[in-house]
């Protein structure tokens, strides 16, 4: 079992300091205005140069491909073609030519290098600069062990993001999805983490159980997913850095569509008895079970509201899949769905604004949000089958997986809150119920 | 609705029992039910499987019994009653129209609505389990209803028997 489950060394990185600017500029707080009002989805892409990042070998280059790739796929910064570059950046620490950037449109240029100091940890330093003012406006150093390189790429993209946008980061962050492999009839599925742009990917299970619907505790380095192998499949809880494994409850029957609340201490769940499938919450501490809702119906994918109090699930007490919201104690439920189709596995937004859902209306499936009213309803991707949104640790992205049917098989895309960009995940085979974690901050 | 989905869901069970039935002679022998006339022996798996139908199929999102599935419990109700060392598991599937959480329940319904199907047809509960897979193990792949309407299943597996 050992070797699945290398542990990464250092997660914690050992230091960072800011970088003051070497000049003498006004100066300019981390609460200074953001360059872009994203909320409502009405804004143009900030164009950005992030120049190659100075180095021996190509951790420089590395470091600057992740960095940038990380903007293409944030829809708010447009990052600009290397190729069109009016300079070449000699010392990073200087202020770029900035009537040479302005010819190409370029609002902030990030300058910067990575290397391994004396004691053989990497260090690596950004700057980013504003074009219109000529003034550094950020600008950090980071010490870490040199294994954590993408992570360093990460935390200087949020830094940026945050920087330019004033929403919070989501770039260092991982994501937790199901692998799959062989024919469609018989596939098999794996539990698999990676970086949230497809890096790092490591495989939690071997695929001799069929897993599906991993997600992702908040606080700890746990998930919770649905395995069968034993007589009744059952929902699980893994520690991804030791592989430790255990059933989660002593349940009589399937259980299954977990998801952990805010605070990481409790599970919900569905139960399926006879002919009916209802909820139940955990706690994982006292292992008291508390049942939830008690219906003749199909009562699954509960999610919690980020401050606890309330969850949204679907149900088919009304005769047909649809979103209810009710008290985390059960209780008091109430149906928010009310369009045409299909309301399926909601998911309540970590900055709680929203409810992401999957809708089936004919022979569609389709990716949308609505406010946690059930008002104010926005379909971002619709098409033969697309399912199983996940919110980004921000609320402002989602992944969520594309089956195009047939003897093919599903795939991750990332889409934003305004459906204004969608883009591929990349993975090693066949992927699906992707399930994004916490900021590892 | 349900009386024109039978036809289909008659030639489907034919098709499907009698791949069954090939892929057991190429591998088999008579122990697994097969004589050398190559008939099923009575009370064999293949028997069951062959000549009585291992499988219901559903409408799409429903959990009621077609006339033609019905027609088929009764016949494996019959068989199960002579065949008393059988226990066996009802294994309930939902076509891939459908989303994973939703659809593990739906099979779930499936299964125990065989299950109750039997039991008021007089086999013991204590014979049968049930299990969901939801849409994860279908039979057949395609991107229309004439495999999606194979996959809307309940199958029920004789201990010892594969699926």
């Amino acid at each position: 079992m050992s070797s699945l489950f290398t542990r990464r060394a250092g997660l914690a990185l050992l230091g960072s300091v800011a970088l003051l600017p070497l000049v003498a500029t006004r100066s300019i707080g981390q609460d200074a205005n953001p360059e872009i009002t994203i909320r409502g989805g009405q804004f143009k892409p900030v164009p950005i140069a992030v120049t190659t990042f100075q180095s021996e070998g190509d951790l420089g280059p590395k470091l600057t491909s992740v960095v940038t790739n990380n903007f293409n796929r944030s829809v708010y910064l447009a990052p600009i073609d290397p190729r069109s570059f009016p300079e070449q950046i000699d010392n990073p620490d200087q202020q770029p030519q900035l009537d040479a950037w302005k010819t190409v449109n370029a609002r902030f240029v990030v300058t910067g290098r990575t290397g391994r100091s004396s004691d053989g940890r990497l260090q690596t330093d950004f700057r980013l600069w504003d074009v219109t003012s000529g003034e550094q406006v950020a600008g950090q150093e980071y010490v870490t062990d040199p294994g954590n390189s993408r992570r360093v790429a990460h935390i200087i993209s949020d830094a940026i993001f945050t920087r330019i946008t004033g929403e919070k980061g989501f770039f260092d962050s991982r994501v937790v999805f199901v692998d799959e492999t062989g024919p469609k009839e018989r596939r098999r599925k794996r539990l698999a983490i990676m970086d949230q742009d497809g890096g790092n990917v490591r495989y939690l299970t071997r695929g001799d159980d069929l897993v599906v619907t991993p997600r992702f505790s908040p606080t700890s380095q746990d998930v919770t997913y649905m395995s069968f192998g034993s007589a009744d499949p059952k929902v699980f809880l893994l520690n991804i850095e030791s592989g430790q494994r255990e059933v989660v409850g002593n349940f009589p029957g399937m259980t299954f569509s977990p998801r952990f609340s805010p605070d990481g201490d409790r599970i919900v769940m569905s139960l399926s008895q006879g002919s009916s499938s209802n909820l139940y919450s955990m706690d994982l501490r006292s292992r008291t079970t508390t049942r939830l809702t008690d219906t003749p119906a199909i009562d699954t994918s509960p999610s919690y509201s980020p401050d606890g109090s309330q969850i949204v699930f679907e149900s088919d007490r009304g005769g047909s899949q649809q979103i209810y919201t009710m008290a985390a104690d059960g209780g008091g439920a109430r149906r928010i769905s009310f369009g045409e189709g299909r309301y399926a596995t909601p998911v309540w937004s970590p900055r709680g604004d929203y409810i992401a859902f999957t809708r089936q209306r004919g022979e569609a499936f389709a990716i949308g949000v609505m406010k946690t009213d059930g008002s104010g309803e926005r379909i971002l991707t619709e098409g033969f089958h697309n399912e199983g949104p996940t919110w980004a640790p921000n609320g402002l992205f989602l992944m969520f997986f594309r089956d195009p049917g047939g003897q093919s098989g599903a795939r991750i895309f990332m889409i934003d809150l305004f459906g204004r960009g969608e883009f591929p995940v990349p993975t090693p085979s066949y992927a699906s119920d992707p399930a994004w974690g916490p900021l590892l901050g | 609705m349900t009386f024109a989905a039978r036809p289909r869901g008659l030639t489907l069970a034919f098709a499907v029992a009698a791949a069954l039935a090939l892929g057991a002679c190429a591998k088999n022998t008579a122990d697994e039910g097969i004589n050398a006339a190559g008939a099923a022996v009575p009370g064999s798996m293949q028997d069951f499987a062959v000549n009585v139908g291992d499988r219901v199929f559903f409408d799409t999102d429903s959990t009621e019994l077609t006339p033609t599935a019905q027609g088929t419990l009764e016949k494996q109700a019959q068989w199960l009653t002579r065949y008393q060392r059988y226990a066996f598991t009802i294994e309930g599937h939902a076509d891939e129209r459908g989303t994973r959480e939703y659809n593990f329940a739906l099979g779930a319904r499936r299964a125990d609505t065989v299950k109750n199907y039997l039991i008021a047809h007089g086999i013991a509960a204590g014979r049968m389990k049930t299990i969901s897979y939801g849409k994860e193990r279908p039979v057949a792949v395609c991107n229309d209803i004439s495999c999606w309407s194979q996959n809307r299943r309940a199958v029920t597996v004789l201990n010892g028997g594969t699926s």
